[in-house]
């Protein structure tokens, strides 16, 4: 046979990639844990963990760190996909932001603040987890693009940039002292691009709202925001008109704007995606505070 | 007139006219990973920014951003600064960040580009090594009006020493010598003479301009003369070098071992070279034992072949030992094993290089603990000259020999970056410190591979019907070690349990006599004891050994030899006042009068252990008590 048709492609190549920091991880830590969102980037790492170790089902639990204010279609995939996988769910919420009623409408930045960030930390410290695989990719942002694969945290989870390990080869590290930890990221090589055309090829399960379909929705600060219960305040002169849209990114959804769109399948997806002229995150209300706030919010232990 | 008004953002047609077609077309990229080398002085921001515009990686919004960037920050008045697309460095060295390896991507219709971004100046020769470490391509820039400079030499020396399959010598600012074939044919002419003379056996030389886009993405009007591929093309066509990896004899690195029920037990890991299929005969190395494969597994289902590069479960017709750290291999190819090496190690670490000292040698999922025995040389980077040295600084390149305390198994560097390459970790601090190359085995202990035995240690430890252990007494002098571990020999041999017992006495004398009592002597009387130790639970005995051992470093080194959970390490934990008080040899007395140095607990220090699996106090208990706890604790586990 030529030698042309073992070649592998590279989304071949990509998969191999984070199988190989799957298993590694696996091998190294004590008590690995995936961090879950219910995102399309979370559905192709659950997807890569189940090839990891099959036969077995992937050796850890899945934790999602909720903030109760995401989108229902997401709990119910959510729920789905952990018992599709034979996986242990782990559901955290900050006690603290649960007591104070923290939400999106009338705390700001608090809300991600005290939800994600103070609850991941809580989940993580709890659960005494000392590696835990994220789906972050290097492509999102610039300050990304440097990020390690294995990228260490303190004993209080702050990343200490300058405290970072070369990365050679295919080579990780793993090591850590007591109360250290790891965070994980094996899609840091793939684009947003391999994401999707992968999710196509395996057929892999995505929620709902990526795909365009008539829903609720006010037009909002420049953005369009979902109605997707009645916990949503509406201010004056706000009426709820149903458009077909649909989201490229998923987060908590008074924070995500949907676009306009009449993409319904996945290829339609993927074409919108590539005739946009606009980078994915521009849906986000997070990033508009400031152009470091990602590389801030990591050095305080968010993503 | 700036260039984002100039260009209009262009997709490719198939996108909108036919999706499917367009992603089935894209489902059979493959993937080159590349380095660029040089400095911003290049042009090599530009050059990457460029390659991101040209291949439409740069959305509206960025682009919006870049514009206005361009012109209240940028260095190219109106123009479009694509270096600041890339250039997160600048920023990072105000904060005082490590600078660090980028990786950057773009895609064209027929590969999915990873661009590995480093700074260029020798302070940041480590990053340029990691991002060297995966890359299948480098793009070596020259500025066409500087020609071959000293960075050159050195990003040249080095894209050679990572072995880097491919090189590119991108002459940039062509704009800027009016296209000149005859600047450009000197360069080259340059070039090739000193990259003969460091090995590199071949390059593709492109003449190219990041700013006007001349031979990035469209062939060049300015330069009629040239004939050969643009860059994008070049990179586009340029063989990959898993290919060679196809070529070369099948060996996949265990990483874990799957076990999901009783009826399945498969080895993960991912091909590092060669192929496999269902029926093919393979050894497990370095125990020598072999098997045929009897499935490749996959999520997808079983394969009849796999290929180097993926990730696979496969499990094996025979019950055979196979553990992460082993590789599995051809069977009548397997890789060599050995554990003295000569190899070149690029420093990567604040504190210098320690000959003697052990660090943590990881080669792909095998980990050892290794020395560096001889530094021979340290290479100047920019001349590729050899200077005598003793140690490697930050940065610092050189050559050394290593020795492991277990064997390991490897390939030549140059024939497999995969088996070939490692890391050197600091047992402290866990930083990795430096990487490293496997040249050759030094001769004296390599071994093409090892047969196995058939009578093997379990064998002899099932003939005695018993469990082979090491018992290792550890406490000051006068705690009570001997007069506990004779109790305890005493006791397993009435119940018919071979043991063995070493102690100063019977070590001191022959074996060791040659060693002292200074801490390199302590060092190595305790390695000799470990090997002995562990020769005779490979025997199957069961050892007890009686000595001060004062440093947790040799403790843990005798524990790496043995198997998990064949080192009992017991502490006899007698207060210092205690065992002076007893003074049995009187030895105390001497050393409070000065008249024997480096005595423990006086003027050299017990470091205690922290997870000694027993621990004994012979202020609280007798010696009788104590011993029962022991054998108690041997019969249980």
């Amino acid at each position: 046979m030529a030698l042309d048709d073992r070649q592998l492609t590279h989304l071949q190549r990509l998969e191999a990639e984070s199988i190989q920091i799957m298993r590694e991880v696996v091998s190294t830590a004590t008590n690995p844990v995936m961090l879950y969102s219910v995102g399309k980037d979370s559905a192709c790492m659950l997807h890569l963990a189940k090839k990891a170790f099959y036969p077995s089902p992937p050796p850890f639990p899945l934790l999602h760190v909720d903030t109760t204010w995401k989108f229902q279609a997401m709990y119910k995939l959510r729920d789905k996909a952990a018992a599709d996988a034979g996986m242990q769910l782990l559901v955290h919420h900050n006690p603290e932001a649960m007591e104070k009623g923290i939400n999106p409408f009338d705390h700001g930045s608090l809300h991600t603040d005290m939800w994600k960030t103070d609850g991941l930390k809580q989940a993580l410290s709890h659960y005494g987890f000392d590696a835990a695989f994220g789906g972050a990719r290097r492509d999102e942002e610039k300050s990304r693009a440097k990020e390690r694969v294995f990228s260490f945290r303190s004993a209080n989870h702050r990343w200490d940039p300058k405290n970072q390990r070369p990365e050679l080869w295919s080579q990780y590290n793993a090591r850590k002292a007591k109360g250290e930890s790891i965070r994980v990221f094996p899609l840091s090589n793939w684009t947003e691009l391999d994401i999707w055309q992968y999710i196509q090829l395996e057929g892999i399960e995505i929620v709902p709202l990526y795909f365009s379909a008539p829903r609720p929705v006010v037009e909002r600060d420049g953005l369009l925001i979902m109605v997707d219960d009645d916990r949503f305040p509406l201010r004056d002169g706000e009426e709820p008109e149903m458009r077909s849209i649909r989201f490229r990114t998923l987060g908590c959804y008074p924070l995500t704007g949907a676009v306009e769109s009449e993409a319904a399948t996945l290829s339609e997806v993927i074409q919108e995606m590539l005739l946009t002229t606009t980078s994915e995150r521009q849906g986000r209300a997070i990033d508009h505070d400031s152009a470091a706030s990602m590389e801030k919010k990591k050095q305080e232990g968010y993503f | 007139m700036s260039v984002a008004e100039t260009q209009e953002y262009k997709v490719d047609a198939l996108i909108a006219e036919d999706i499917d077609a367009y992603l089935s077309k894209h489902q059979h990229k493959t993937m080159l990973r590349f380095i660029t080398c040089g400095s911003v002085d290049d042009g090599k921001s530009t050059l990457i920014g460029r390659l991101l515009y040209d291949s439409k990686m740069i959305f509206e919004d960025q682009l919006a951003t870049l514009s206005k960037d361009s012109k209240a920050v940028g260095t190219q008045g109106q123009d479009i600064d694509f270096a600041l697309l890339v250039d997160g460095l600048a920023a990072e060295r105000e904060q005082g960040i490590t600078i660090d390896v980028a990786y950057r991507f773009f895609a064209t219709d027929k590969r999915k580009f990873i661009v590995a971004d480093t700074p260029g100046h020798e302070q940041y020769t480590r990053n340029m090594v990691t991002g060297a470490s995966t890359a299948d391509l480098a793009v070596i820039l020259i500025d066409a009006r500087q020609g071959i400079l000293t960075q050159t030499r050195r990003h040249s020396y080095i894209v050679n020493l990572l072995g880097i399959p491919n090189v590119v010598l991108a002459v940039n600012k062509m704009d800027l010598v009016g296209y000149s074939q005859e600047r450009f044919d000197q360069i080259v002419a340059d070039y090739r003479e000193f990259a003969t003379s460091i090995g590199i056996k071949d390059f593709t030389a492109i003449p190219i301009s990041g700013l006007k886009g001349d031979n990035i993405v469209d062939r060049s009007s300015g330069m009629d003369w040239y004939t050969g591929p643009t860059l994008m093309a070049h990179l586009e066509e340029v063989p990959l070098s898993d290919r060679s990896a196809l070529q070369r004899p099948f060996r996949m690195p265990v990483q874990w071992v799957n076990r999901p029920n009783l009826d399945f037990r498969g080895f993960s890991g991912t091909i590092s070279s060669g192929e496999v299929k269902p029926g093919d005969a393979v050894r497990v190395v370095p125990s020598g034992k072999t098997s045929t494969v009897k499935s490749v597994v996959t999520f997808d289902g079983d394969l009849d072949r796999a290929v180097a590069g993926q990730a696979v479960t496969l499990t094996f017709n025979d019950e055979i030992d196979c553990s992460r750290g082993n590789v599995i291999a051809a069977a009548d190819n397997p890789p060599e094993v050995a554990d003295q090496f000569e190899t070149t190690l690029i420093w990567m670490d604040e504190a210098e290089m320690l000959p003697g000292r052990p660090y943590i040698l990881q080669l792909g999922t095998q980990s050892v603990t290794a020395t560096i025995t001889e530094p021979k040389y340290e290479v100047n980077v920019n001349t590729a000259e050899q200077l005598p040295s003793r140690t490697l600084k930050l940065n610092a390149i050189g050559v050394c020999n290593i020795s492991t305390d277990r064997p390991l198994v490897f390939e030549s560097y140059d024939d497999d970056r995969t088996m070939g390459g490692f890391i050197l970790i600091d047992r402290m601090t866990n930083a990795t410190v430096a990487a490293g190359l496997i040249h050759f085995a030094l001769r004296r202990s390599q071994n093409i591979h090892w047969q196995a035995v058939d009578i093997d240690r379990e064998a002899h430890a099932q003939q005695k019907g018993q469990k082979a252990r090491v018992v290792w007494f550890t406490g000051l002098s006068g705690s009570g070690k001997s007069t506990i571990a004779n109790l305890v020999e005493k006791k397993l041999h009435s119940m018919g349990r071979h043991s063995f017992l070493l102690d100063g006495d019977n070590v001191r004398h022959g074996l060791n006599r040659d060693l002292g009592f200074t801490d390199a002597d302590r060092v190595e009387n305790i390695r000799r004891v470990g090997e002995v130790a562990r020769l005779m639970t490979d025997a199957g005995l069961i050892v007890l050994t009686a000595f001060i051992s004062p440093f947790r470093a040799e403790r843990q080194m005798v524990r790496d030899l043995m198997a998990e959970g064949e080192f009992v390490e017991v502490f006899v934990n007698t207060p210092l006042d205690v065992a002076e008080s007893r003074d049995v040899k009187g030895l105390y007395k001497k050393a409070r009068a000065g008249q024997l140095k480096n005595f423990t607990g006086i003027d050299s220090p017990y470091e205690e252990p922290d997870d000694a699996e027993v621990t004994v106090n012979t202020a609280e208990m007798t010696a009788e008590e104590a011993a029962e706890m022991i054998v108690d604790h041997l019969l249980r586990t």
